[in-house]
């Protein structure tokens, strides 16, 4: 498995079940070739069909495309094909010998700027896309700016239509070291950059021969080893409740079982526990699974957790350890990004809030400022936010949550606000502050 | 000199298949907690075989919390119906069949022309749900089915006409899953989004699931038509100049019989189902599913109706 990374489809039964799992997302311009890049992945790493293949061919060759138009593999949809466009994230999955990859497919247009919110909110990595003719344009710093406020752990820059600036390496420097400028002023902690044509395959699953100046991997080779293991925090126990069991049966008597997800941290059995908002204390009797018990539940194991004692404990409830505790408050200062078409955000309207395993209501208190992504201007004049706008509002809840700031931990950090009447979802928020 | 990773969180690893297991257990359990009237779409088919087992593990050592529901095209494979009413009884479940000739008979539906239910299904489906007011349908629908499925989210409401607007789609950030919904509106629910064919196949494998003997290698007499293999049964006769033939063949899904394709195939074990399904190069709708060759977009439309 040499680092030209060519993928073998996985082999024998055992081989397909060890290996780990890297979810990205891919941002850029309109026409940057965010999905002829996901095309071409596939394509390389043998994770086309051939009657996929078969359809797009036929479909480009329908259109009178001159080439076999890959972008139509991830636009799946009658309205993108009918404008050629991506409208919704689409969901991809490859695998190399490494690992296995979920790739969202997002929309560049910036009227889709909630869909790449979408993708980013569970990724581990992000593609940004620049055409090498054009450089960094707004887009490309918008979606920077996004994924440093989803705080997504690893970017890669790619440079794309090398083929188009004759291989440059002046070219490829001078968007590299404008990136770079840029992303010092935004928080994002990993950061590569690849010269890559798409179209022609090269630097994506091997080092191209055009650009004998690039020493770094091609990018499949730095999507299989990017370290992502520590992304996870082990140390903040956080174990949101989901689902209280107890089984209503003969046989298994007196049952009574906290099932959730572990958002951060490690718990082991004898651990010393307090659940909140209560504050009452107990110590965890047990961690079980429908395999039997475990010695020891981290991120993002389902499990389901018993305690010594008999204490009040339901869905919406928090389980960590003592002394380190997230903030139980109603008052919160979050980020949000507006999602809703058909109403902005105002200040002293309610909504319902989404957060961990808690719902409530919340009212927004105050909007601080609204924020320009492309200039990071913060306009503290602005007295709405409109539909993919950013800003930073204050807000109180009608029920305490138990909340972590988002840039400690992106489950207790992180939630939805949902518009009563019409049921959608219309904001993500990131919690900067409690008070 | 060979570095090793000391860093705690290599003493933590999770594979990629005990992540999606924990995705898709924390999917089932937020339905249950939030929904009124959950139901689970079983067809006796792999994915909801997989299905099962997770409703299983996410509520154990309670029961499933739910009720499975069958559309009974009518067309079935008999293996299929066998193993359904086995694994139901095994795992003490309530059963629910939204019948397609039944439907036939009391009018509510038309034969198609071509003889095939599976687009009869869906009025079927939401007759069924309207009258047990299910708001909550689990399916094992995965986005690597389809490039329609691709563009779907985890929870996908549906209005109360059961149908699906793709360019109208609730965003889904982080694992906040938003079920709320009026009186007649639903969700359709995806837990194995993130799995593909492979995962499904490994997991059959890891977890020892008994699937109806179809899924494996076996000599059945077919017919060669639009390039798929159909078996020759009560369903499908050979038209014109299509010969008979018998062939070893097994199916990579399981759907109305009518429609449902076999492929050529010499495994008759798990492992080795995962070998073959590692190296194909046609894709498990574009071998087997007659009904997804109508269109560009055939299962988009579909969905658009209300089907799964």
């Amino acid at each position: 498995m040499g680092t030209t990374g060519v993928a073998v489809v996985e082999g024998a039964a055992s081989e397909g079940r060890a290996m780990d799992l890297l979810r990205f997302t891919t941002a850029g311009s309109v026409d940057d070739g965010k999905s002829t890049l996901i095309g071409r992945l596939l394509y390389d790493t043998k994770s086309l069909f051939t009657d996929q293949l078969a359809a797009v061919e036929a479909a480009s060759a329908a259109k009178g495309d001159e080439y076999t138009n890959l972008a139509l593999l991830t636009d799946g949809l009658r309205a993108e094909r009918e404008q050629g466009i991506t409208i919704d994230v689409a969901y991809r999955y490859f695998a190399t010998p490494r690992r296995k990859f979920i790739v969202a497919d997002t929309p560049g247009h910036i009227q889709y700027t909630r869909n790449m919110v979408t993708g980013a909110s569970t990724a581990d990595l992000a593609l940004i896309l620049v055409d090498a003719r054009k450089g960094l344009v707004e887009q490309s710093r918008r979606h920077a700016f996004l994924c440093s406020l989803l705080r997504v752990p690893h970017l890669v820059l790619c440079v794309n239509k090398m083929d188009l600036v004759d291989w440059s390496q002046k070219a490829f420097e001078r968007i590299s070291d404008e990136f770079t400028a840029f992303a010092a002023k935004l928080e994002v902690p990993d950061l590569a950059v690849v010269p890559v044509s798409a179209l022609h395959g090269d630097n994506i699953v091997a080092r191209s021969e055009h650009t004998p100046w690039y020493e770094g991997p091609a990018l499949l080779h730095h999507l299989e080893r990017v370290h992502i293991a520590s992304d996870r925090n082990l140390v903040d126990v956080r174990f949101p409740v989901q689902y209280v069991i107890r089984p209503q049966s003969t046989t298994i008597t007196d049952y009574r079982g906290y099932a959730g997800q572990v958002a951060s941290g490690v718990l082991k059995p004898g651990d010393e526990v307090v659940v909140l908002p209560s504050g009452l204390t107990s110590q965890i009797a047990g961690i079980e699974t429908a395999d039997g018990p475990v010695a020891e539940a981290y991120p993002p194991m389902s499990v389901t957790v018993r305690l010594t004692d008999e204490i009040d404990v339901s869905r919406g409830d928090l389980i960590c350890r003592p002394n380190n505790g997230p903030a139980v408050a109603q008052g919160i200062e979050a980020m949000i990004c507006w999602m809703d078409e058909a109403t902005p955000l105002r200040p002293g309207a309610t909504y319902a809030i989404k957060h961990t395993t808690r719902t409530a209501r919340a009212v927004i208190r105050e909007l601080h400022y609204r924020l320009d992504v492309n200039s990071l201007h913060r306009d503290e004049a602005a007295t709405e936010l409109g539909l993919n706008e950013i800003g930073r509002v204050r807000m109180r809840t009608t029920v305490p949550l138990l909340a972590d700031e988002y840039r400690r931990n992106r489950t207790t950090g992180g939630f939805i606000l949902i518009d009563e009447t019409t049921n959608r979802t219309i904001a993500a928020g990131m919690i900067v502050d409690t008070n | 000199m060979t570095t090793i990773d000391t860093t705690p969180a290599a003493a933590y690893r999770v594979s990629h298949l005990d992540a999606i297991e924990a995705e898709s257990i924390f999917v089932m359990r937020e339905v249950v907690a939030e929904l009124e009237r959950p139901v689970l779409l079983f067809s006796g088919g792999k994915d909801s075989i997989v299905m099962l087992r997770l409703a299983q593990k996410a509520f154990a050592p309670a029961r499933i919390p739910f009720p499975v529901l069958h559309v009974d095209t009518g067309h079935n494979f008999d293996e299929v119906l066998d193993y359904r009413d086995q694994r139901v009884a095994e795992l003490g479940l309530q059963l629910v069949v939204a019948s397609v000739p039944e439907a036939l008979e009391a009018g509510l539906v038309r034969e198609s022309a071509d003889g095939t239910r599976n687009r009869i299904q869906t009025p079927v489906l939401l007759a069924a749900v309207e009258k047990y007011r299910f708001d909550a349908l689990f399916g094992g629908a995965r986005r690597d089915e389809e490039k329609a499925r691709a563009k779907e989210r985890m929870f996908s409401f549906r209005d109360d006409f059961g149908q699906w607007d793709p360019k109208n789609q609730r965003p889904e950030l982080w694992s906040l899953y938003n079920g709320r919904h009026h009186p007649g509106e639903s969700i359709r629910v995806f837990p194995l989004s993130n799995w593909t064919e492979l995962d499904v196949w490994h997991y059959i494998a890891q977890e020892r699931l008994s699937l109806p003997s179809i899924y494996y290698a076996h000599e059945r007499t077919v017919i060669e038509r639009d390039g798929m293999l159909y078996a020759v049964n009560e369903f499908i006769a050979p038209r014109g100049s299509e010969e008979p033939f018998k062939a070893r063949v097994r199916y990579r899904t399981v759907g109305d019989a009518s429609c449902t394709a076999a492929v050529l195939s010499e495994a008759d074990t798990v492992d080795l189902v995962i070998e073959e399904v590692a190296a194909t190069r046609i894709t498990e709708r574009g071998a087997t599913r007659g009904d997804d060759r109508v269109s560009e977009t055939a299962m988009e439309d579909r969905k658009r109706e209300g089907y799964f």
